[in-house]
């Protein structure tokens, strides 16, 4: 079965590597449904980053990417899912420069610039679920 | 996937061919700071121009890189950010500062060409 490269896409996020994959694959997916070069390395850019917070805060995860149609507008959602601690201060995690890890603290309220929506629900039970959409121009 | 490394006079060139991992991205920073011994090389260039993504972590090994180079008495330069990445980066908040950057290969072996003349000769490269 040739699997439909528009059909959403599942990966599992646990290493370096599936960083580079799901970028792959997120940039694979913009350029089937026409989004240019440029927002095509946004929407990797984005997906690695969040790739990357997976592995650095909860260890495993999972990354999916899927087409969306909403009010007439066409674009790409990725989802980030872990099951990890969860963020503490999601506000104080939003703001530039803040990080937990060492790190340059520029991951999320990067994503959020990268792409068009961006949501955010994380508590310590059920770990963190990052929603996040850019548009087809 | 190893970058390859090459010695081009007293420079060494490392062109990033494909995606890189993270381990991939600290061997080859490891690697160049290695070799910069190795072959007393003055300068290292970082060719980029086929990366298609440098998220936080790649941009901060390659700082980190530039840094360890600079500590061992040679210079570095990164070359040939792509527009598309320059603007992904730009959007993400980061910055490469402290770190030298050029166009292409050509420009970067020029800017390495008066960075080594100056070193040796105390030289004030013309602005």
């Amino acid at each position: 079965m040739v699997s439909n490269p528009l059909d959403k896409i599942r990966l599992a996020v646990k290493s370096d590597v599936d960083i580079v994959l799901c970028r792959q694959k997120g940039r694979e997916m913009s350029v089937q449904m026409g989004f240019t070069y440029s927002d095509g390395a946004l929407i990797a850019t984005a997906i690695s980053e969040l790739a990357r917070n997976i592995v650095k805060y909860a260890n495993v995860g999972e990354i999916s990417i899927s087409p969306v149609e909403v009010g007439g507008k066409t674009g790409i959602q990725v989802i980030a899912r872990d099951e990890g601690p969860g963020i503490r201060n999601i506000d104080l995690a939003m703001q530039d420069g803040y990080s937990t890890s060492g790190g340059l603290g520029l991951g999320l309220p990067g994503v959020r610039r990268l792409m068009d929506t961006f949501e955010i629900v994380s508590n310590d039970s059920s770990g963190t679920k990052v929603t996040t959409t850019k548009w087809r121009r | 996937m190893l970058v390859p490394i090459l010695k081009q006079g007293q420079y060494l060139i490392a062109s990033v061919q494909a995606a890189l991992t993270d381990a991939d991205l600290l061997k080859l920073r490891d690697a160049l700071t290695e070799q910069v011994g190795t072959f007393r090389s003055r300068g290292v260039i970082v060719d980029v121009t086929s990366l298609d993504v440098m998220d936080s972590f790649a941009c901060r090994t390659l700082s980190d890189l530039a840094n360890m180079i600079k500590l061992r008495g040679a210079e570095t330069v990164i070359v040939g950010i792509q527009p598309e990445v320059a603007f992904a980066m730009v959007q993400l908040g980061l910055k490469l500062e402290d770190v030298a950057t050029a166009l292409d290969l050509e420009e970067g072996l020029e800017f390495l060409n008066r960075k080594t003349l100056q070193m040796r000769h105390g030289i004030k490269p013309p602005r």
